[in-house]
C-alpha cells in the first residue's frame, strides 16, 4: 500500500521533470518556461501521439533544437508555429487552428451533446405521455 | 415507420464512415509542400564533402529527390529499386543523406551501389525538415519549374515509380514544360 502510494507520487512527479533534455535550454527561467510551453504544443511526426517535448525520436530532438534556435533569434511563438506548419501542415500543432474547415471538429462535441440531449428530451417527453403498459415493469414506487 | 428508419439510417451512416475509414491511409501525412516551390539547399556532397551541391543546379528540368540514411532500414529495401530507376535514367535521382554519418553513408553507396547523380549530406537534419520529412525513405518529384508535384513515403516500388512518378514526368514533358 505504502509502496504503491510512493509509486503514484513518483509517477506524478515524473510528469513535472523535464526528462528528455537533461540541462535546461535557457538560463532565463522565463525563456525556459516559454520554450517548454511551445514544445508542448508541437506534435512529434514520428510518434504521433506525443509532443516533441515528450519524444525521444531524432526528429523531435531536431525540432526542439530548431525551436531553441528560433527563440534565440528572437522569433515569436507565432513565427515558430508557422515555420512548423509550413513544413508539416496543421497536423504538427497539438491544438488544431480555428478555421472554416475545422469548425466541425471544434463544434463536434457540442453538436453531439445538443443532438443527444434533443433526442433524449424528445423520447422522455413522448414516453411520459404514454400510459404504463409494460406488465413486467411494476412502475415507479412499486419496489 | 420512423422508429425504424432513424436507427437504420444512423447505422448505415456509421457503417459508411467506418467503411471509408478502412480504405484511408492514416500513416501518410499529407505534405503542405505539394504544389509549392521545392526548398532550396546547399550542402556538402557525400562523395566529396569539400564540394557543395545545391538543388539550384537542377532547375529547368524535373528531378527526383530521395531522402535516405544508412540508419534507415527501409532504405535498404528500396535500394535495388532505386538502382533500377537509375539504370533507366529517365530523370536525375538526387539523394538527400539525412542525419547520417559521412563514412557510413559513403560505405553504403560503395557496398550497395550508388543510384544517385549526387547525394547531399544533411548532417543536422535541417534540410530534411525544410522538405517536411518525418521518416526516410521519402521521395519527391520536382518539376521543371521547381515545384514539388508529388511525394511518396515508403520504400520505392517500381510500379509506384511508373504509375505516380513517370506518368507525371511524361505529362509535364508533353505539355512542353
Amino acid at each position: 500500500m505504502k509502496a504503491g502510494f510512493a509509486m503514484i507520487i513518483g509517477l506524478l512527479c515524473a510528469q513535472l521533470a523535464f526528462a528528455i533534455d537533461t540541462a535546461p535550454a535557457f538560463a532565463d527561467p522565463e525563456q525556459q518556461a516559454r520554450y517548454e510551453r511551445v514544445i508542448r504544443e508541437l506534435r512529434c511526426l514520428v510518434c504521433r501521439s506525443e509532443t516533441i517535448a515528450d519524444s525521444n525520436a531524432t526528429l523531435a530532438s531536431d525540432l526542439r533544437r530548431q525551436v531553441r534556435e528560433m527563440m534565440a533569434a528572437g522569433k515569436s511563438d507565432q513565427e515558430i508555429f508557422q515555420h512548423m506548419v509550413d513544413r508539416y501542415g496543421d497536423y504538427v500543432l497539438y491544438k488544431p487552428p480555428m478555421a472554416p474547415r475545422t469548425w466541425l471538429l471544434w463544434a463536434g462535441p457540442i453538436l453531439l451533446l445538443l443532438g443527444g440531449g434533443a433526442i433524449a428530451a424528445f423520447v422522455i417527453a413522448r414516453k411520459s405521455h404514454l400510459p404504463d403498459t409494460d406488465p413486467a415493469d411494476p412502475g415507479l414506487g412499486a419496489s | 415507420m420512423l422508429r425504424f428508419i432513424i436507427p437504420i439510417g444512423l447505422f448505415a451512416a456509421l457503417v459508411a464512415f467506418l467503411f471509408i475509414g478502412l480504405g484511408r491511409d492514416k500513416e501518410t501525412l499529407p505534405s503542405p509542400l505539394i504544389g509549392k516551390p521545392a526548398p532550396l539547399f546547399e550542402l556538402p556532397r557525400v562523395d566529396d564533402p569539400s564540394q557543395k551541391i545545391s538543388n539550384r543546379e537542377f532547375a529547368g528540368r524535373p528531378y527526383v529527390l530521395n531522402i535516405w540514411g544508412s540508419w534507415c532500414v527501409a532504405c535498404r529495401d528500396e535500394h535495388e529499386t532505386l538502382m533500377e530507376i537509375a539504370r533507366r535514367a529517365e530523370v536525375p535521382l538526387v539523394g538527400l543523406n539525412w542525419r547520417d554519418e559521412l563514412p557510413l553513408a559513403q560505405q553504403w553507396l560503395q557496398q550497395l551501389g550508388n543510384p544517385y547523380v549526387v547525394s547531399a549530406f544533411d548532417a543536422n537534419g535541417d534540410v530534411g525538415i525544410d522538405w517536411g520529412a518525418y521518416g526516410a525513405p521519402e521521395t519527391f518529384l520536382v518539376d521543371a519549374k521547381g515545384i514539388i508535384v508529388y511525394k511518396y513515403i515508403s520504400p520505392m516500388r517500381i510500379d509506384v515509380w511508373e504509375r505516380e512518378f513517370l506518368s507525371r514526368i511524361k505529362q509535364a514533358g508533353a505539355k512542353g514544360e
